[in-house]
């Protein structure tokens, strides 16, 4: 005899140590496997995109800071790029360069805390996210000393950067870049055949390479189903054209592929900025740039492969000194859309595995 | 899934966890040791020169916050005179950017960081409250001169041993 059951509804968060912020997902669960997902946004809303049609186009350097906290850096990169590209801008080369080696830096950042808080989720409770925050504590000396500062950068200026990098910065770098293969294959020994973390990842969350396209989904997401797509090949911006790097993919696209490669990113990023610095010309590291920018009426989108995906501002200018409207392409939540389909099928031990694997930063989905 | 040597992963992630604890701490005990933050600093409440100041508002203009309030009259030899130069550090959000805009070197970022306040109004610095004093040093954010003169920032990098 069939014993009667019924769908059993439950939140988890918004206040959850495993949701990364303000997050909710409603579980609808047939037993302990779910049926059916619903994400509920918007409990970080604060209409940054509203905010920035008030303020000048160099104000509004300091908001990005807020969308994406874990990658202030390359949310700065991205605004600015539109920024020049609507007004024609050019950026001295020491700059484009000094740019790339504090974006990859801050990609490392950023993939040690996705990858640290992924495996936290997994149960790998705190040992390794502490190891990874080590390292990500060296990446912020080392911007604390460009920039003065630990999370808001405010670094990156409409042609240009807005100081050269100190005397000190470059041996610190050089220290940071021949110890930092060292820490990732540490972590590698740590768990990448921990059997405990491969039971939990491996062929969980599958997001088909066609769904992946589908929705549009970027970053490892997208390169952990196995399709070769970075904006720094597809459309080099910057200095990316004349460096070398692969784009690690991985095969299936589960949970484990996503941290595969995260991990891969991290060691392309370490060769990038050696070759970088190898490069690195001297010169003006800023164009003069008027006080109150009136860029000519009409638009333009700026992107970047920044550490979650495609990160693009598109901003429409009517020849005043405040964009006229100024829309952020978060990377994060065109990824979360992928959500319902990875989890569906799956227990709700997976459902976090499978959401710290997108890793998502809630500032940068609310806005 | 099945595995043929169980358990030999996990025994290597341990051993390395067992390695760490022969490794020095990398943690400050905070208040009985201090790391020297960096030359740039850009954590701390704005340090006002009073002599320097031309009252031009620049700062104010330039800040994305509107967080600066300065009224100005007018003096005897056609000069501003500023009768009010107000700062609500609680909505400031330590962007650098009125610093950098000021043409006349006169506002600087602080350069300590103990800075903690029971009540927001305590928050709102006026004129005095603004100005350099002992405890209230500027830092080198976009005053390259004073940047030069700061000690050097503790790394936790320096720590790590370099193996080539
Ligand atoms: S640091 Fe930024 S927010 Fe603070 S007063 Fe200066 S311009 Fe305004
Ligand atoms: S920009 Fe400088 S000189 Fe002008 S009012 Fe502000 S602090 Fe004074």
């Amino acid at each position: 005899m069939a014993i009667k059951t019924e769908p059993f509804v439950i939140n988890v968060g918004p206040q959850h140590p495993s949701t990364h912020g303000v997050f909710r997902m409603r579980l609808t669960l047939d037993g302990e496997v779910i049926v059916d997902v619903e994400p509920v946004l918007g409990y970080l809303h604060r209409g940054i995109e509203k905010l920035a049609e008030g303020r000048t186009y160099t104000q509004n350097i300091p908001f990005t800071d807020r969308l994406d906290y874990l990658a202030s850096m390359s949310n700065n990169l991205a605004y600015v790029l539109a920024v020049e590209k609507l007004a024609g801008i050019p950026v001295p080369e020491r700059a484009e360069y000094l740019r790339v080696i504090i974006a990859e830096l801050q990609r490392i950042a950023s993939h040690l805390v996705g990858v640290g808080a992924f495996l936290n989720d997994c149960g790998a409770f705190m040992t390794p996210l502490l190891y990874m925050f080590r390292e990500r504590e060296k990446i912020l000396d080392l911007f604390e000393m460009v920039c003065g500062q630990r999370l808001t950068y405010n670094y990156m200026r409409i042609g240009g950067v807005s100081h050269d990098i100190p005397a000190e910065f470059l041996p610190a770098l050089d220290r940071f870049v021949t110890t930092m293969p060292g820490f990732i294959d540490e972590y590698d020994q740590l768990l990448a055949e921990n059997e405990i973390l491969l039971a939990r990842a491996k062929g969980v969350g599958i997001l088909p390479e066609e769904l992946a396209i589908n929705i549009s989904a970027s970053g490892p997401v997208l390169r952990g189903s196995g399709v070769r797509w970075d904006i720094r090949k597809a459309d080099p911006y910057s200095v990316y054209d004349r460096l070398e790097f692969d784009i690690p993919t991985g095969s299936v696209g589960d949970c484990y592929d996503r941290y595969w490669v995260r991990i891969q990113e991290m060691r392309q990023s370490v060769r990038i900025i050696r070759q970088a610095v190898e490069q690195l010309p001297p010169g003006e590291v800023r164009t003069e740039v008027p006080h109150l920018l009136h860029p000519p009426v009409g638009e333009a989108y700026g992107h970047i492969e920044a550490p979650k995906g495609e990160l693009g501002f598109y901003l429409v200018s009517d020849n005043s000194i405040a964009p006229y409207r100024f829309h952020v392409r978060a990377p994060t939540l065109i990824n979360l859309t992928a959500l319902r389909d990875m989890m569906i099928g799956w227990k709700v031990a997976d459902a976090v595995a499978i959401f710290g694997s997108i890793d998502i930063c809630l500032a940068e989905v609310d806005r | 899934m099945k595995f043929e040597h169980y358990g030999i992963g996990i025994a290597k992630g341990m051993a390395l966890t067992f390695k760490h604890l022969f490794r020095k701490p990398i943690t400050t005990q905070y208040p009985e040791e201090r790391l020297t933050v960096s030359r740039r600093t850009r954590g701390n409440e704005l340090v006002w020169d009073k002599e320097r100041c031309t009252g031009c508002a620049t700062c104010a203009k330039s800040c994305p916050e509107g967080c600066i309030e300065i009224i100005t009259s007018r003096g005897e030899e056609n000069n501003y005179i500023v009768d009010k130069f107000e700062v609500d550090m609680g909505r400031c959000i330590f962007c650098g950017l009125c610093v950098e805009a000021c043409p006349f070197e006169a506002l600087f970022m602080g350069y300590a960081y103990e800075r903690a306040r029971y009540r927001r109004q305590e928050l709102v610095m006026d004129k005095e409250a603004l100005l350099l004093s002992g405890e209230r040093q500027p830092s080198g954010y976009a005053r390259p001169k004073i940047e030069a003169g700061l000690p050097r920032q503790t790394l936790l990098l320096d720590r790590d041993k370099v193996k080539k």
